[in-house]
């Protein structure tokens, strides 16, 4: 069932946007190496040093595969997963996909801003309520200028966790109505959760 | 010829006895009315996300428990079953049954105190002490079991700690025939009354559409007749196996809330009362999740979401293969809920200020993080 | 020789009067403690019985502090002003056939007209303090004293009507003429005093003025110390009044079974009134203000003037 969810999403995304930014397939991997699987499961049997060495492979191959360039469109733990470049986000693509009467992603979850060292990006959870589908949906924007359109206009649930996001990330809202720190103080210098962020214990009087 | 009238700005907190804790509101008002809401938070700002990136995996059960410090136990939870997703463990059965019970308990207390806490806001002086009672009793059920009142810190990735005492699940099956009976003397004693009623029935009123928008969950969407509860939408853990309703409340006022919180703790002691008469022997945490405190799941990424007693709880919760996690991202109930006073508050009377914040059942500890 | 006895009478009272005051606070708090499933004040004295001392003591011994923003001699006069006419109108109070100060003949109409006076107390005190709690607070407790005073006025003017007299002894004499205390005759009036008395002595499920949830403490917010406790002393003399006025009024005075005297039977029944009072800020919620005006304006009120109307029919008709 999630991946004809998944099929309709890219489906409407992608015909929104006129061209293939979600659907696009990567290119494909290397080689695989078929062979490795089927001998860890037959090492499984019995002595514990096989057991040790299996996982080994096991471990080689999840790290071999996440390496892979992953599609913009997949599953996730059973969920549909899409990757949008920043740019190509925007309030319109939010309202189709609240009122889309296939999709309805009427009830915002969560979102999630997430510094990985060389870009960042903005985690949408979304549910529909009628549905009752979900959506990963991860925006990604350049580290150096983190700018992602808001979608308080959307959903107003938006409002405070894409501040909480400017305040701890420093990724900008542009189309927020008030975006200015919410949890931190309002002199607050820096951005708390990016990898980069040195704690300065002794200027917090914790030293 | 019209008068003119200045608004006025009453600031509300952080020190105010009826904000439950440390939080302030900006108010301003037109005579009676208000006309804008703002709040101010991140008074309590602990940091917790950052925290958790300078943990490994286990280090960090014991900070969910203070998020929100009257339910910890589905904080616990639900921060363990993201990282249990991302490792993908089978958890034994009698965890799974030991991490209901908690949690169904844990509810009933969240509700309890609310219960109290709120007819102290509007006045009322002895629910508040009769609440803390069975609220106690509870609690020492969980000491029991957990060595602690509040900050359980007790779910494992993986499992539970500690099995249950000789006898624990006897002395819980004692206690909900006891709750039962005092839930409902207090059912009786409060929701009849008639200046209850009047302070509440249509105070507050939030629609369907409002709800949606806000990203507002638990017994706050149920109340405005919006039938959602994740442990019936996605069922975690092993609620599939248990028989119970979700009550709901078409009107979204404030009477609404009550009604729906008061009809969820005897859906609670249900579940409770199903659980142990369901629970097995075996073991109460996975082989490995005993075994080791250096947990490093496989680089991936999930989001999981309980029900907590304030609405939606979920942990986003990144792995990159080390571990340490990559980033936990909390989605916090209250912290969503609380938005909504922005909205809610607008165009309504003054005197009904404390008795419409107070129905949105919000703890600081959540809302700061 | 009158004026010194007048003057021993006053200093005994009000000697009495803050034993009195002191007790009905324990009394309160171990009735609530009780209903609330708790023990109460228990550690000063057998039964906690010195708890309001040391209370008081420790009120005594706290910084006087007046906010620098604060209107310092209105600020200072306010508790003074809320206690002198609270502890004045003792003066018409009957409490045996024997015990009593004045015998005025216009003793209902003093009492009411000196009592109504400790709101300006109140609304001196929250003005003054320049706090908007405070003032608020004020604002809601000066709108509910005045709302309320008619009901509780136009409730007694039935008793006034059937006794033909003002004076409070006068009234109890003729409840022992006729044989009946009024709250049987009166029983309307009787319901319409409690209410409103119960809402101009700012007490649950009437106590919107000081209703902490909101305005933090009401009027008295930024008091401390003894000016504080001057406040509550006040509070508690009204409440301990407009209880023996009450008691005269509706319960017979110090009437009851010889084997008690006269005024042991005028105490308990005083007790009866404070009990209810008690007891009902252990049970019920706040009222809204909205619907506070409203309950006097649009029910108590209009019930009021049918009760005054039936007894002067009753009156007329039956020729008492």
């Amino acid at each position: 069932m999630s991946q004809e969810v998944l099929d309709l999403i890219v489906k409407k995304v992608d015909g929104f946007l006129g061209e293939e930014v979600v659907g696009k397939k990567p290119e494909p991997p290397p080689e695989p190496e078929p062979e490795e699987e089927p001998k860890a499961e037959e090492a499984e049997a019995d002595d514990p040093k096989a057991k040790a060495r299996a996982a080994r492979a096991k471990k080689a191959a999840a790290a071999k595969k996440a390496e892979e360039p992953k599609p913009p469109a997949r599953l996730n733990f059973g969920k549909p997963l899409i990757e949008l470049p920043s740019e190509k986000w925007s309030v319109e693509l939010a309202e189709l996909l609240r009122d889309d009467p296939e999709l309805q992603f009427d009830f915002l979850s969560c979102i999630t801003g997430v510094d990985y060292e060389e870009h960042m990006e903005v985690v949408y959870n979304f549910y529909s309520t009628v549905k009752k589908h979900y959506l990963y949906l991860k925006v990604i924007t350049p580290r150096e200028k983190p700018s992602v359109v808001s979608v308080d206009s959307v959903w107003k649930a938006a409002d405070y966790m894409e501040r909480e996001i400017y305040d701890l990330l420093g990724v900008d809202f542009p189309g927020h109505w008030n975006l200015k720190r919410i949890l931190l103080d309002d002199g607050w210098e820096g951005h708390p959760l990016r990898k980069d962020y040195i704690t300065d214990k002794k200027a917090l009087g914790l030293d | 010829m019209s008068i003119k009238t200045e608004t006025m700005t009453l600031n509300m907190g952080p020190q105010h006895p009826s904000t439950h804790g440390v939080f302030r509101l900006l108010v301003e008002v037109d005579g009676e009315t208000i006309t804008k809401a703002e709040p101010i938070m991140g008074y309590l700002h602990r940091g917790s996300e950052k925290l958790a990136e300078n943990f490994i995996y286990t280090q960090f059960i014991p900070y969910t428990d203070r998020l929100d410090y009257m339910n910890a136990m589905t904080n616990n939870y639900v921060y363990c079953a993201a990282v249990e997703k991302l490792l993908d463990w089978e958890i034994p059965e009698r965890a799974e049954y030991l991490r209901v019970i908690t949690m169904e308990l844990n509810r009933i207390a969240s509700h309890l105190v609310w219960w109290g806490t709120y007819l102290l806001d509007i006045g009322a002086l002895s629910p508040f002490l009769y609440a803390f009672r069975d609220r106690d009793h509870i609690l020492d059920l969980l000491n029991e079991i957990s060595g602690a009142r509040m900050t359980f810190n007790y779910h494992r990735i993986g499992g539970v700690k500690w099995d249950a005492p000789e006898g624990w699940v006897d002395k819980v099956k004692e206690k909900v025939k006891v709750l039962r009976e005092n839930i409902n003397e207090y059912d009786t004693l409060v929701t009849g009354n008639e200046i209850f009623q009047a302070r509440t029935i249509g105070v507050g009123k939030l629609t369907k559409e409002q709800i949606l928008n806000w990203g507002i969950s638990g017994p706050l969407a149920r109340a405005s007749g919006l039938k959602i509860d994740i442990r019936k939408e996605e069922p975690y853990s092993i609620y599939d196996r248990f028989d119970f309703d979700i009550p709901t409340q078409e009107e979204g006022d404030v009477y609404a809330r009550y009604k729906v919180r008061i009809a969820e703790m005897y859906e609670s002691l249900k579940i409770i009362e199903q659980a142990c008469e369901q629970i097995p022997e075996g073991d109460i945490i996975h082989k490995k999740g005993a075994r080791i405190m250096m947990i490093k799941p496989p680089a991936g990424e999930a989001y999981t979401r309980a029900e907590a007693s304030k609405g939606e709880i979920g942990v986003y919760a990144i792995s990159n293969g080390k571990n340490k996690p990559y980033r936990v991202k909390l989605r916090r109930p209250s912290f969503v809920n609380v938005a909504i006073l922005q909205d809610i508050l607008i165009g309504q009377s003054i005197q009904d200020l404390v008795a419409i914040f107070g129905s949105l059942d919000i703890v600081l500890g959540e809302v700061d993080a | 020789m009158d004026l010194l006895y007048m003057t021993i009478y006053s200093v005994i009272i009000l000697k009495l009067m803050l034993a009195g005051v002191t007790f009905s606070i324990l009394f309160e708090r171990k009735v609530i403690g009780y209903m609330q499933m708790r023990p109460g004040p228990n550690r000063h004295g057998p039964w906690g019985i010195l708890q309001t001392v040391a209370d008081v003591m420790k009120l005594l011994m706290k910084e006087d502090v007046i906010p620098r923003q604060a209107d310092r001699a209105i600020f200072v006069l306010a508790p003074v002003i809320a206690f002198a006419p609270a502890f004045t109108v003792y003066a018409v109070i009957s409490w045996s056939d024997t015990i009593y100060a004045a015998d005025l003949n216009i003793g209902v109409l003093y009492f009411l007209g000196v009592s109504s006076m400790t709101m300006l107390g109140v609304l001196m005190g929250g003005w003054s303090s320049n706090n908007k709690y405070s003032l608020l607070g004020a604002i809601r407790g000066v709108a509910q004293m005045i709302s309320y005073e008619l009901p509780l006025v136009l409730s007694i003017l039935g008793i006034v009507i059937l006794v033909g007299s003002l004076n409070l002894r006068d009234i109890v004499y003729f409840q022992q003429d006729i044989g009946m205390w009024f709250i049987i005759p009166q029983f309307l009036a009787f319901v319409i005093y409690m209410i409103s008395a119960i809402a101009e002595l700012n007490r649950s499920p009437f106590d919107l003025p000081e209703a902490e949830s909101e305005l933090v403490s009401g009027y008295h917010t930024e008091y401390s110390g003894f000016r504080y406790a001057f406040f509550m002393l006040a509070e508690y003399t009204y409440a301990i009044a407009i209880a023996a006025f009450a008691t005269t009024l509706f319960l017979g005075g110090w009437l009851g079974p010889a084997f008690l005297p006269g005024v042991v039977w005028f105490l308990l029944k005083m007790c009866i009134f404070m009990f209810i009072w008690f007891w009902l800020r252990a049970t019920l919620p706040r009222a809204r203000v909205s619907h506070l005006m409203q309950f006097s304006w649009k029910v108590l009120i209009p019930l009021a003037l049918l009760n005054i109307v039936v007894t002067a029919i009753i009156k007329v008709w039956m020729g008492w």
